[in-house]
């Protein structure tokens, strides 16, 4: 019966996004007021419709209902429960059911805000957002229903069916197959929803920049609105990759955070796009330029957010014939083709209205700058997006497949982000309009001789290596930039106003949250840099097989193997684990577990490093072999400086992006005192 | 990350070379190592050269950290080849002439394969064009407003001198004018 209402439910919310779409065209159409507030609660609507299915759905995990074919695959008894809530996105059907939930949820929140200053854009956000969710709706219904059920026929075959087919009868398993164990960990637990909701949230401002085109609506208002969407979008992506690296980190044994893998790109790829699409709306808003570009970005942001969708939905990265056999890949194609050449069909109509207002005077003024970095932003979203999809062009027209590994991502992209930051070390400095290399240089010296003097400490400490200098180079540079950029302010305003500093610094970042907020997430770049330029540059690894006293040497550690533990859990897991001493210099700093636990249920294996954690460097164990070896237990062991850094910055580039988020708190007053304002000149 | 560079081969070389000093020495001295048994070749020997290698089941895992028995058979084969005295080159010729030049991380340099190299940085020397030239039409344009710090809004909507004027006062306390 549960499962007869999930996908009731989800058959009402298709029903209901036609509806809804169907709506707010007449409405448009015909300005009939009435059909736009009804096309409004039709996508209001969905959301309770998606959540009555999506309860429907964890009801079933939880209770254990393996008759159902998702419950089956994803969960079984052993699993805790949390974990049986989360395998709600633990396989295709239920993280599709989980995306369309999200997207209803901001598809609702979007009919929930004021409209009466923008209702012409009302329709037509309601006609993309409601296309966009009848997309997903419709996989779900038609080819990924997670509320299927096995049945055993009359003939003793088994099958699988939404209803009962004549004459079967309820098949029932006595335990699921359960989650991938490499799901079960709190960063993968939190990863993907972190995506999705970044997923979704995209779509909101490619629906105001598209009812902003049908509408001819060519002023920056549609940006000015969807700023803050763009913005949480942008904070779940973010999140979503930081965690994803985290998890790598800590579950895949590598040693390593991001390993180039097509669907890390996938999410990888709308980010760029999107942080693009940041900074050129800026222009935009300062300057009333690059309206063309701005939709482009925009539209670009959405295609890939689909694209990302499907690349790991559709099975096309493993074979273009696992493509070509699915239902999905098609599918997604096919929508990917419509949206994004209607989009653009749409942008060329109105390809004349979206001239540029102003005129950029100075190579050397913010919007240049901004330009410049839309160009390096761009740049590794291509390499990016070759990368993907060579595989499948080389299959396509040579049969063979090849593999397109990250030696080559690193190459190609490792100039463009060094050239980024180096434009997030001056573009803070110049002014909108017009910056000469004169006031940019007065602005610019006094960091610069700084971050050099940073440099020649480093080399009379001994680092050598001409790339690693360049990279602490350029964080050292962005580093003084930014903390200068605070400082002038605050003496600035302490100087005006007489505030202690500290309470300069608060009212500064309050007074201007975008701006500061920039910062704090540009502090944030950096801190990741120096992990980055830390396991990239510096990480060393070693391997070898050791009998229990026996040890290991890597740089100033040494790794000391003695024993290793073989045991069953309650929880349905057979768990190998080391007990390994460690020493730095020779002086003891801990124990260290590196295990690999063995999942019954799944027939999975997955591997858990023994990390010790210091700011300065992680020294990480992981258990290769412990069976095959008659000379004892291999391991291998890699030393990351720095790599700590780069969760830190991670968490301060989060919150810079929420202060940069947060509602300003003059933000809705010079609206209104302008209006004021006027109101009184005008009387 | 994954992959490595080659300074860090050279870190690896490097201590291979105090790893044998090391073997010598204690060798010399008779007395019993507890150290790691290190067969001949060394692991890091041979994961310098799977690094760079996947097998054709395990996507997008470099053979060095794949735990599945087939890679663990991969790499004992390098170990064997590197014992017989094959060079790097050979060994990623037998595997390419036996699976494919998927195993390989990078596609060869030859023919079709070619764009993988080629397409990125002529993709972003277009931008760059596109870009120059976008600054010289900018900078020859009369715009379309008066002042660069003003903006009048092209679309018949927005005619409206109140609105004009309102959003013009919002620009100016945005700038903090």
């Amino acid at each position: 019966m549960v499962a007869e209402i999930g996908f009731g439910a989800l058959i009402v919310a298709f029903v209901v996004s036609i509806y809804g779409i169907l709506a707010g065209l007449y409405g448009a159409r015909r300005h009939a007021e009435p059909w736009l507030e009804s096309g409004r609660r039709a996508m209001l609507l969905t959301w309770p419709l998606i959540t009555l299915s999506v309860v429907c759905l964890v009801a079933l995990l939880v209770g254990g209902h393996y008759e159902v074919q998702y419950v089956y695959n994803v969960s079984s008894r052993f699993m805790p429960l949390y974990l049986r809530i989360t395998a709600l996105w633990g396989g295709q059907a239920g993280s599709l059911v989980f995306w369309s939930w999200l997207m209803a949820a901001f598809a609702a929140a979007a009919t929930l805000r004021k409209w009466d200053r923008d209702r012409e854009f009302l329709p037509w956000v309601i006609v993309v957002t409601l296309v966009t969710l009848a997309f997903f709706l419709g996989l779900v219904i038609f080819v990924e229903n997670p509320f299927v059920r096995f049945w055993q026929m009359p003939d003793g075959r088994q099958a699988v069916a939404m209803f009962a087919p004549r004459g079967a009868t309820p098949l029932v398993p006595m335990d699921g197959r359960g989650l991938n164990p490499l799901l079960r960990h709190p960063g993968m637990i939190l990863h993907p929803p972190m995506l999705y909701l970044g997923f979704v949230s995209f779509v909101i401002p490619y629906a105001f920049g598209v009812a902003a085109l049908v509408t001819g609506r060519t002023d920056d208002r549609w940006i000015r609105i969807t700023r803050r969407w763009t913005l949480v979008a942008w904070l779940f992506l973010s999140l979503g990759l930081i965690l994803g690296s985290r998890w790598a980190y800590d579950v895949l044994g590598w040693g390593g955070y991001w390993g180039w893998d097509p669907v890390e790109i996938a999410a990888f790829m709308p980010w760029l796009s999107g942080t693009a699409f940041l900074h050129s709306v800026m222009i935009q808003e300062k300057r009333g330029l690059f309206k063309r570009w701005n939709m482009i970005l925009i539209i670009l942001t959405y295609a890939l957010v689909i694209f990302g969708t499907f690349l790991t939905r559709s099975g096309v990265l493993s074979s273009v014939h696992a493509f070509a056999q699915s239902a999905i890949g098609p599918l997604f194609f096919g929508f990917i083709a419509f949206t994004f050449i209607g989009s653009m069909g749409l942008l060329l109509y109105r390809w004349n209205d979206l001239r540029s207002e102003g005129v950029m005077t100075s190579l050397l003024s913010r919007e240049a700058l901004f330009l410049l970095n839309n160009l390096l932003f761009m740049g590794i979203l291509v390499v990016c997006f070759w990368g993907v999809i060579y595989p499948l062009i080389s299959e396509i027209f040579t049969g063979q497949k090849v593999t397109v590994g990250p030696s080559y991502y690193e190459r190609s992209t490792a100039p463009l982000f060094a050239a980024l930051l180096l434009l997030m070390g001056i573009a803070p400095l110049s002014a909108w309009g017009h910056s000469t290399l004169k006031t940019l240089g007065r602005a610019l010296w006094k960091p610069l001789i700084a971050s050099i003097v940073v440099v020649i400490g480093l080399w009379v400490g001994g680092i050598r290596a001409w790339s690693a200098l360049l990279a602490f180079w350029l964080v050292a540079l962005v580093s003084l930039v930014t903390l200068y950029e605070y400082y002038r302010a605050v003496v600035a305003r302490h100087r005006r106003t007489g505030e202690n500093y500290l309470r300069a610094l608060w009212n500064l970042a309050g007074r201007n949250r975008r701006r500061y907020g920039g910062y704090i997430i540009h502090l944030g770049v950096v801190l990741m840099a120096l992990g980055i330029i830390g396991i990239e540059l510096f990480q060393t690894e070693t391997q070898g097989t050791v009998q229990p006293g026996g040890s290991l040497r890597l740089g100033d550690y040494t790794m000391l193997f003695q024993r290793l533990d073989v045991f069953d859990t309650q929880d349905g897991r057979n768990v190998a684990r080391a007990v390994v001493s460690v020493f730095k210099n020779d002086r003891y700093v801990g124990e260290l577990h590196p295990r690999r636990d063995f999942f019954y249920d799944s027939q999975q294996t997955m591997t858990i490093p023994g990390v010790r954690s210091t700011m300065e460097d992680d020294f990480y164990v992981i258990l290769v072999d412990w069976q095959s070896s008659a000379q004892g237990i291999t391991f291998k062991i890699y030393h990351n400086p720095l790599v700590n850094w780069l969760w830190v910055g991670g968490l301060v580039f989060i919150l810079g992006t929420l202060v940069a988020a947060w509602p300003d708190r003059e933000a809705e007053s010079p609206r209104a005192r302008a209006a004021q304002t006027l109101a009184v000149q005008g009387a | 990350m994954s992959g490595i560079g080659l300074r860090k081969l050279r870190f690896s070389w490097q201590y291979l070379v105090w790893g044998v000093l090391l073997v010598l020495m204690v060798g010399g001295a008779m007395v019993q190592s507890v150290r790691a048994q290190q067969p001949t070749p060394s692991d890091d020997e041979v994961n310098a050269i799977a690094k760079t290698m996947y097998c054709p089941v395990c996507e997008n895992v470099p053979l060095d950290v794949c735990p599945t028995q087939a890679c663990a058979q991969w790499r004992e084969l390098i170990r064997q080849k590197l014992a017989e005295g094959w060079t790097e080159q050979q060994i990623k010729d037998y595997f390419v002439a036996q699976y494919g030049d998927r195993v390989l991380g990078e596609p060869p340099r030859r023919g079709l394969h070619w764009l993988v190299y080629v397409l990125p940085p002529l993709s972003f020397l277009a931008g760059v064009l596109i870009l120059v030239n976008v600054f010289r039409n900018m900078r020859r344009a009369k715009p379309v407003i008066a002042s660069p710090d003003s903006k009048v809004k092209a679309s018949s909507s927005w005619d409206d001198p109140y609105a004009q004027q309102l959003e013009e006062e919002l620009r100016r306390r945005e700038r903090g004018e």
